[in-house]
């Protein structure tokens, strides 16, 4: 399966498990969502169950939260992340605190579902990684899937999480492992182990690392399509790089992070959002304060750069391999 | 009191999904000309009915009849044809380039120029726009080169927004057009805002907003309403209802049980509700809202009732939702061809001026595609320096902008 299909299959599932599970959001319903996530869904489980939105993400989160507060588990597609804006007091305000300020009286088992990320010459409006103003809010917990296994075992966990999670989907992973290398034609999920994704039910707990190459001279820590890019570069820079893909930002696996970091005594953070207050600098003050005395060269980041994501410029922007190995190198230079 | 029938979900469905015939037996068409128009000065609540029917001016003949009638001479409605046949062109002809690979993306707006074009041609150039993507047609109108807007699509080195933008965000302050966002809804209320600050300078310019069908379901609209309604701006607050979002339907917007027009009611806004796809009835209700608007009795809602024609952009594939005839059937017909008739029972214009007008437009937007593309495409690759992408975050750059600069090489 792509991530795409991954996706689709997830809510397939839990819908068929589960009878309060429902699925709303902007195109979603007979259309099936402008990437087709939700693809055959309406037809399979009713108008009732899986049905289009008018154009309000307020609308969208508040209607959200008044289901969970009922006793439903919805699924709610934002089209774009560079869309949940108007959003977020709903989110902010209401969904993250609900079980806090009533004393776990009423809460809010919402799953938000977000595409994120470059890459697709969307300019500014459809390329934001917006993870960090979601993982600065107590209560919500983020998940970004790197691959179509994951993806469905983590979409699974987070609709029966019974906390809101903001799971956000590189869409430039829609269709293959994107490396960063967009000069060349990406290989397709059927052509990769995590494109093989079991039919029925199954979960990627949330809350937990996944080393995808494990090495000894420098800890990279990653997630998303980024996760990719540093496989590239650490093959392009020939490093015996160790490889994590954070998969959940928020609780982030703060044993695998410690655990590596005290082996290779070196990390370097890879994030395509903007670099100032992004998740990287979170990650790099908890390296510090868990690794420092392992710790052999500086923490480097290698992120987007601080500017809104420009249209043409669109492979100057994203932190490619090139970036990632010059920061790799850097970490093995003293 | 216990309820005794268990509660039922409505979701709307729209009359005809694909490999259905087109179904418009839900549409009510009043006759052209039967729309009475009331005087500006009317008090709002006398005016509600308005909300609810549709202002027509040109008739099955090509007559243009009734008291919304605003007796253009013929210069002028030779002038509205061919600015939105220029138009149509254009959007040919970007569309192709894209498919061609020379940009990323495209948004036609084809059987809605109307809109644009006679909203532009009604007002003052020096009045403010607050467009959505979709008015490309007021540009256009107001003379702004095409070769400029050719340039953003491309995003190649004579960009004047640096390729930063995606293709069609156009921005010209020259020309009085609020840079377009992608963000749906958010120009609405800020085109409310200038209008405000137009009233405190006791200023003579006022302000249009525009937004779709769909997006009226934004918290945004509602803010835009409110403010104009609260501070009497002197704007004019445009919905284009084109009857589609993206796979949509204005069922899914909130358009089955009421119009768009009667949101304005609510606020004690008077509304307009328009046959968007006649010339003549788009610019007499702007001027009649404009009219409103300068003489300090505030803003007007207008619901210009039109049919999205063509895909949503170069990303949708409308036969996926809607009958693929639907828009040909369209019973409001197309704008331009209904202009065109109306010059010919006046008897000015002929099928020669026609095929003429038909060349010279598109010769205009051929010759300015060629200079265009004499300064790059987004397929071939000349475009800004990268070092340009760190200009504009702020008014000054911080350091870490410039040492980011840096770290790219520049
Ligand atoms: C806040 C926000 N939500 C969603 C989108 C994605 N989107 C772009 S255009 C569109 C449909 C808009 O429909 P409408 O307002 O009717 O305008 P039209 O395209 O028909 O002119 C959607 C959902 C967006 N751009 N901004």
């Amino acid at each position: 399966m792509n991530m795409v299909q991954a996706l689709n299959s997830a809510m397939d599932v839990m819908m068929a498990r589960d009878d309060n599970v429902v699925v709303f959001g902007e195109d979603v319903g007979y259309f099936g969502g402008v990437f087709r996530c939700t693809e055959g869904l309406q037809r399979k489980y009713g108008r009732d169950r899986v049905f289009d939105t008018p154009i309000a993400e307020a609308g969208i989160l508040a209607t959200a939260v008044g289901m969970g507060v009922y006793g439903l588990r919805p699924i709610v597609e934002i089209q774009f992340a560079d869309y949940i804006y108007p959003a977020t007091d709903q989110l902010v305000s209401t969904a993250a605190r609900l079980r806090y300020r009533s004393a776990g009286e009423f809460t809010a088992p919402i799953t938000v579902r977000a595409p994120c990320g470059g890459g697709i010459f969307g300019g500014q409006t459809h390329s934001q990684s917006p993870e960090a103003i979601f993982t600065h809010v107590c209560g919500l917990k983020t998940v970004i899937p790197s691959n179509p296994y994951d993806a469905k075992g983590l979409l699974i966990s987070a609709i029966e999480d019974d906390d809101p999670v903001i799971f956000l989907e590189p869409k430039r992973l829609y269709n293959g492992p994107f490396d960063g290398h967009h000069e060349r034609p990406v290989t397709p999920w059927s052509e990769h182990e995590a494109g093989e994704v079991p039919d029925g039910h199954y979960t990627v707990p949330l809350g937990r690392a996944s080393v995808v190459r494990e090495g000894e001279d420098v800890t990279v820590l990653a997630y998303g399509t980024m996760v990719h890019v540093a496989l590239a570069a650490a093959t392009e820079a020939e490093l015996d790089a160790e490889i994590i893909d954070l998969r959940t930002l928020v609780p982030v696996d703060i044993d695998t992070i410690v655990a590596s970091v005290t082996k290779t005594g070196r990390c370097v953070i890879v994030h395509e959002a903007t670099r100032t207050s992004g998740f990287g600098a979170e990650l790099s003050a908890l390296v510090q304060e868990n690794c420092f005395h392992s710790l052999e060269s500086p923490i480097a980041r290698v992120t987007g750069w601080d500017t809104p994501y420009p249209h043409s410029l669109e492979w100057d922007y994203f932190p490619g391999p090139k970036r990632v190995a010059e920061g790799l190198r850097r970490a093995m230079e003293d | 009191m216990k309820n005794t029938i268990p509660l039922q979900l409505h979701v709307p469905e729209p009359p005809a999904r694909p490999g259905q015939a087109p179904d418009f037996s839900w549409l009510q068409i009043p006759e052209a000309g039967s729309v009475p128009r009331p005087d500006t000065a009317t008090e709002p609540q006398e005016m509600r009915p308005l909300a609810y029917t549709l202002i027509r001016v040109l008739d099955e003949a090509g007559a243009a009849v009734g008291p919304w009638n605003p007796r253009l001479d013929p210069e002028t409605l030779r002038r509205g044809l061919r600015t939105m046949m220029l138009t149509r062109a254009y959007d040919e002809r970007m569309f192709r380039a894209q498919r061609q690979g020379k940009t990323s993306f495209y948004m036609r707006c084809t059987g809605e120029e109307a809109i644009g074009v006679a909203q532009a041609m009604a007002l003052d150039d020096r009045d403010m726009i607050f467009p959505t993507y979709r008015q490309q047609s007021i540009l256009i109108a107001r003379g702004w080169p095409l070769v400029d807007m050719m340039n953003q699509v491309f995003s190649n080195t004579q960009d004047r927004l640096k390729g930063r933008q995606m293709p069609i965000m156009y921005s010209s302050k020259q020309a009085s057009f609020f840079s377009i966002a992608g963000n749906l809804a958010t120009q609405f209320p800020q085109a409310v805002g200038w209008a405000m600050a137009s009233a405190i300078k006791h200023d003579d310019r006022i302000a249009a907003g525009f937004i779709g069908e769909g997006a009226t379901a934004e918290g945004d609209f509602h803010h835009a309403l409110t403010f104009a309604s609260v501070y009497g701006a002197p704007v004019i607050l445009n919905i284009v209802n084109n009857q589609y979002a993206i796979s949509s339907f204005q069922g899914i917007a909130g358009g089955e049980h009421s119009t768009f027009a009667a949101r304005a009611l609510g606020y004690g806004l008077p509304a307009l509700r328009v046959d968007g796809n006649d010339f003549l009835a788009v610019y007499a209700a702007t001027r009649w809202a404009a009219d409103r608007a300068r003489s300090n009795r505030g803003a007007t809602v207008i619901e210009h009732f039109s049919y999205r024609a063509t895909a949503h952009s170069t990303s949708d594939d409308p036969s996926k939702y809607r009958p693929a005839e639907e828009a040909a059937l369209w019973p409001l017909g197309d704008p331009i061809t209904r202009l065109r008739a109306h010059l010919t029972a006046l008897g000015e214009w002929s099928d020669e001026r026609q095929a003429q007008l038909s060349t010279e437009v598109d010769n205009e937007v051929q010759q300015a595609q060629r200079e265009a593309e004499s300064y790059g495409t987004l397929g071939t690759g000349e475009h800004h320096s990268p070092a340009t992408m760190f200009d504009d975050v702020f008014k000054e750059m911080p350091w870490h902008l410039r040492r980011q600069r840096q770290e790219l090489g520049f």
